[in-house]
Formats: structure tokens, C-alpha cells, sequence
């Protein structure tokens, strides 16, 4: 069994990327949408909690990191973007999805 | 594939209204059913039809209503969830004595048990809210 | 039933500020009906819902922590709370309310259904559900 886990806070302001990152098992997939983007950025002082969790996959939602002016340049390294249909595919390509609210 | 889907807040507040219609947009144009929307706590507000947006910006609600008609896509509003924040349909104004209704063409208000249904029918169940 | 799907119910916020734990629990509750196996986790500021001793009178909110007690009535009786959420939080069990059920099959003897479980734990746990439901 896989899952496709989605964040959509911010890693600044609330602590569901970290939830998520604790409670997901290895080889599951993390989609990174609305605020969640933000977690997505390198140079911050929380990149850390995506660049240490070697065990998950990251997508981010490229919509809504276009939205939000951030480009995809300044990813941490080995972020992938996916479109709507990018995240529907994950959404078959993956077993269960979860929602980390 | 068959997906359903949970809308858990209201529209305009968050984003996630909307992430769930672009959702269902792709989903639908890649070739997926989708079995049923269902609206609960907030997410009731993306059923009412009062709402006036500002011409310049997206009608959430008539979004759905457009989605629903094009694809035959159940949108179902939490009856419990419905009553706290006054979304009435005919039944629910006899029921309760309202002077008018305010459901958006397409939705329907129903009971929880419609979500855990859309669970078990649905290959994927999609859940967006806060 | 062998066609039943596993439902699980992912409970990360706290009573009273929010609605999101109430109406969680109606769901539980409607759901409980349809036969599925069904299993519910308290993480992070979700352990808060269990708390003993909650008394809203002089907020004027509902207290629906009694409700919590008639899970095992409805046959929801896998209830797992996430050990690092409690212990971050400076809690234990005993803060919690005993949640109990009757096992049918040992002559209605009455057993726990709260499961304390580590992350990695849990995160297996999830890996076995067909559909998640978040609050």
C-alpha cells in the first residue's frame, strides 16, 4: 500500500508538515498544496523538515506556487511540480490518499 | 477510476473550495468519474445560491452548479451540517418553517451516511479543507 | 463482512475551538451503521478531545466528551492515540477518559479501546486503511 499524503499549511506557521512527515511511511508521497507550497522553499530556516525526510517523495502544486510568486527555481532540490492532472494521477498512481488538515 | 470527493470549508474564505473544483476539472478531463462531492462543516456555503461575488472574481458556487450539469456530478450538503448554517432546500423550509430556500441548482441536502456511501462506491475519496 | 472497507478517522484538533471535532464524531457515529471496519487516531492537538473532566457550562458550547464513552456501543473500539503527541503535550492515559467495549465473543467481557501506539506504529496502521477521513 501507498499513500498520497497533501499538505496545505505552511511549515512557518503550523506544525502538519511535520504531522505528516511523523506519520506517513517511507515511500509514501507528499503533494504540497495551497500555503503548503511555502514549506517547499530552500533557504528557510524549516526547509530541514522536507530535506531530512530522505525516505518520502514531494510533489508541489505548480498553480499554486505560480499564485503565490515563488519560483520554481528556489525548490528544494528533488521537488517535483505537477498540475491539477498531476495531482490526479498521484491520486491513481498511489493506493489512499490523505489529507493532513 | 471513481473518485469522491469532501469539501470541508466554505468557498471565498479558503482555498480549498476551489483546489477541489480544479481537482474535479482534471479528474473529469482525464476520463474519471466522479461518483460525488460532498460538503460538510463550512463547506455547506459552497451550496447556497444568494451568494453575489464580485463580477471580476469566480462564482465557486456556480462553478459546481456548471460542473454538476456538465458531468453528472452528485453535489450533496451535510443535512446536520446544513441546518447550523442555514442552507434550506423546499424540504428543509416546510420542515422548519423557513420563509425561503437558498440551494444552489444542482446540490441536494442529505445525510452523513452519503459521505461513508461515497467511500465505499468510490475507488479514491479526495478529502480538501483546513 | 469480507467486502468491508477500512475507514479511518485522523483526529488533529482540539474541542471547542473549532467545530471540526464535534461533527468529526458525527460522522463516526452515522458511519458506525454501515458495517465497515472502522478505527479512529488522535494525534497531535486531537488528544485534547479525550481529555476527562471537560465542563462547558460557562462557555455555553455543547460538551460532547460523554458522546466519546458510546463508541464501543457502536462497535468503534480501535481508537489509537499517538504516544509522541501525548508525551509532546505532557500528558498520559490517565488524563484521558477509559474508553471500554464489550467483546461479544468472550461473553461480553469488557476491554480497552484505547491502543497508545508509537508514530511509526501508527504509520503502518494508516498504510492498511482504504479510505481516510480528516478532521
Amino acid at each position: 500500500m501507498s499513500i498520497l499524503h497533501t499538505v496545505n499549511k505552511s511549515t512557518y506557521e503550523r506544525d502538519t508538515l511535520e504531522a505528516c512527515v511523523r506519520l506517513a511511511a517511507k515511500g509514501g508521497s507528499v503533494l504540497l498544496i495551497e500555503d503548503g507550497v511555502y514549506s517547499a522553499m530552500s533557504g528557510g530556516n524549516k526547509s530541514s523538515v522536507i530535506e531530512n525526510a530522505k525516505d518520502l517523495s514531494f510533489y508541489v502544486l505548480g498553480p499554486d506556487i505560480k499564485a503565490r510568486g515563488l519560483g520554481e527555481d528556489r525548490l528544494i532540490d528533488g521537488i517535483k511540480v505537477v498540475d491539477y492532472k498531476g495531482f490526479v494521477e498521484l491520486t491513481v498512481s498511489n493506493d489512499s490518499v490523505t489529507a493532513w488538515l | 477510476m471513481k473518485f469522491s470527493i469532501q469539501v470541508s470549508e466554505g468557498p471565498y474564505n479558503h482555498e480549498s473550495s476551489v483546489t477541489a473544483i480544479n481537482f474535479v476539472k482534471a479528474a473529469v478531463e482525464a476520463g474519471h468519474d466522479i461518483f460525488r462531492v460532498f460538503f460538510y462543516h463550512d463547506g455547506v456555503n459552497n451550496g447556497t445560491n444568494y451568494a453575489t461575488p464580485p463580477q471580476d472574481d469566480m462564482n465557486i458556487q456556480k462553478t459546481w452548479s456548471e460542473l454538476a450539469a456538465a458531468h453528472d456530478i452528485d453535489l450533496v450538503v451535510c443535512v446536520a451540517a446544513a441546518q447550523r448554517r442555514g442552507i434550506v432546500d423546499e424540504g428543509e423550509m416546510t420542515r422548519n418553517k423557513k420563509d425561503g430556500m437558498n440551494i444552489m441548482d444542482g446540490f441536494r441536502i442529505s445525510g452523513l451516511g452519503q459521505l461513508i456511501e461515497a467511500g465505499i462506491e468510490s475507488d479514491r475519496l479526495v478529502v480538501f479543507g483546513d | 463482512m469480507s467486502d468491508a472497507k477500512k475507514f479511518m478517522y485522523i483526529n488533529r484538533k482540539a474541542p471547542y475551538g473549532t467545530i471540526y471535532a464535534w461533527e468529526s464524531l458525527e460522522v463516526v457515529l452515522i458511519g458506525a451503521a454501515f458495517d465497515q471496519e472502522v478505527s479512529l487516531a488522535f494525534v497531535d492537538d486531537g488528544v485534547y478531545q479525550l481529555m476527562k473532566g471537560q465542563d462547558t457550562t460557562e462557555v455555553g458550547i455543547k460538551n460532547f466528551s460523554p458522546t466519546y464513552a458510546a463508541l464501543g456501543d457502536y462497535d468503534v473500539n480501535k481508537i489509537y492515540i499517538e504516544k509522541e503527541s501525548l508525551e509532546a503535550r505532557g500528558l498520559t492515559l490517565d488524563d484521558l477518559q477509559h474508553l471500554v467495549w464489550e467483546d461479544e465473543d468472550e461473553d461480553w467481557a469488557e476491554k480497552d479501546s484505547i491502543r497508545v501506539v508509537t508514530s511509526a506504529e501508527l504509520a503502518e496502521i494508516f498504510e492498511q486503511q482504504d479510505i481516510t477521513l480528516s478532521f
